[in-house]
């Protein structure tokens, strides 16, 4: 008998059996469990109009396809809003376990430049979304301080914010030139 | 460990930086309820749980724990009205509480920097300090009843979820805002897929609108054919998803369909305690507020 499928699908290369640990140790402790029910993926508002399949991500993580996963833009469809995660039968949790590969993803260098954008706001401001001339505007208008009592009005608060993102070497993941795979 | 109703105010940042008109209506509506706010001075990002977390999650947990601890020390537990700033507080303090061993981290980054904290504190939304005061509570606050007004009550993700970490006595089909926003005098309309993301969180806003933008269309749609007056919700990312998002399916769509009022829970109240709309901010808004004041007051 000879197979009409190719065996070759998945290159036993790909497989990085350590992927799974990972995520296992970071939280997801019970993604091994799954039964591919697919629960996940029916309740996902974003599957619902895209090709993102949560199941199928679940599914290559268990597999250990760690560079598929890493680098697919699906990871960045997940809005977060934990219906997986309370629906799941196996109580998965299958939001973090999305969370510490997108983790992962950025440690390799793939992250999306709108992405990189916020965090650099981040990095000068406090802010991901930082005070703009308009609402600087609106805020007079509506008898509130023009700049809200936050890093926005305190330099040293600022500092030490950023002081944080240093030790914390957000400053350099997001600053740093890393390249995507590596 | 909070005397009275006196909470640290946290603002995040779509709050005080992109509509600081419900920053207005909470500061005016919540000390009437005899709930007091104090600034809580050089806070950050909160950080966002979508994104910052996605991205590094222990700069995430060092940075929130920032927060926390600026109201720790003040002794005053923090309060917010946005979802995903409750939603990174929630469980960061999960995690530190969770994982002893996550707080000496955090510490352990705080060094010399003048930083107590200890996971004390407690997080709060305001609906949830609201809930507590309850409906009939609510109910002897209004002098002017909204009668007749359809609300579509849009509760968001991260105020629920994970159910596991929330203080709600239910996992889903909540009704506590429902019974608040009828404390009103209003009716809370059913509506298709109510308990649905509105697609703005994750960093899918971000960074896939088309995507982000499309989940709010389908909430919409269902808003519009249950035939509701205004949207009322809790969260400024929630807020900001169905105020922007109507623009632009009126714009890339050449449709004129999308205009209904986005209203937070505290602009609601306000109007029915009697208040000044142009105070509440109904005069900033994205979507124009006339039509359903008119209903209100016409």
């Amino acid at each position: 008998m000879t197979d009409s499928i190719s065996r070759e699908t998945i290159d036993n290369e790909d497989i990085d059996t350590e992927f799974v640990d990972i995520i296992v140790k970071a939280g997801a402790d019970r993604i091994r469990t799954c039964i591919q029910c697919g629960t996940c993926s029916s309740v996902c508002p974003s599957g619902r109009r895209t090709a993102f399949r949560t199941r199928e991500l679940m599914r290559k993580a268990l597999l250990g396809l760690k560079d598929e996963v890493l680098s697919s833009p699906d990871l960045w469809l997940c809005s977060t809003c934990y219906t997986c995660l309370e629906r799941c039968p196996r109580q998965i949790k299958v939001t973090d376990a999305i969370i510490i590969m997108r983790n992962m993803a950025v440690d390799h260098g793939f992250m999306l430049p709108q992405h990189k954008k916020a965090s650099q706001k981040l990095l000068s401001t406090g802010h991901a979304v930082p005070i703009d001339e308009a609402n600087k505007e609106i805020r007079k208008e509506l008898g509130l301080d023009e700049l809200p009592p936050t890093t926005h009005a305190n330099k040293k608060a600022l500092n030490q914010v950023q002081e944080i993102m240093k030790r914390t070497g957000f400053k350099d993941l997001i600053e740093g030139e890393k390249t995507e795979g590596e | 460990m909070t005397e009275a109703q006196t909470y640290s105010f946290f603002l995040g940042c779509v709050m005080p930086n992109r509509f600081p008109n419900l920053e207005a209506s909470i500061r005016l509506v919540l000390p009437k309820l005899g709930i007091n706010l104090e600034d809580l001075d050089g806070a950050s990002c909160c950080p966002a749980p979508g994104v910052i977390r996605s991205f590094d999650e222990p700069t995430w947990l060092a940075l929130a724990s920032r927060n926390l601890a600026l109201a720790e020390m003040t002794g005053h537990d923090i309060i917010t009205g946005c979802n995903g700033c409750y939603g990174t507080f929630k469980d960061a303090l999960s995690e530190i509480h969770e994982h002893p061993a996550r707080l000496k981290e955090v510490q352990k980054v705080f060094k010399g920097m003048g930083l107590k904290f200890e996971g004390k504190v407690e997080a709060k939304h305001l609906i949830e300090v609201i809930a507590d005061l309850g409906p009939d509570f609510i109910k002897k606050k209004v002098t002017k009843s909204l009668e007749g007004i359809k609300v579509g009550v849009h509760y968001g993700c991260h105020l629920l979820k994970p159910s596991k970490n929330r203080p709600w006595k239910q996992t889903q089909r909540h009704t506590f805002l429902d019974e608040l926003v009828e404390a009103t005098g209003a009716e809370s309309t059913k509506y298709k897929d109510k308990d649905m993301c509105c697609g703005a969180g994750g960093g899918v806003r971000g960074s896939q609108v088309a995507v982000s933008v499309d989940i709010a269309k389908e909430k919409l749609d269902n808003l519009i054919e249950a035939g509701v007056d205004c949207i009322v919700n809790v969260c400024s990312f929630c807020h900001l998803q169905y105020e922007t998002a109507q623009a632009q399916l009126n714009k890339e769509l050449g449709e004129t369909r999308y205009q209904i009022p986005v209203l937070y829970y505290t602009q609601l109240l306000g109007l029915a305690m009697g208040l000044d709309s142009t105070a509440l901010g109904l005069d900033k808004h994205v979507v124009n507020t006339q039509p359903l004041l008119d209903k209100i007051f016409g």
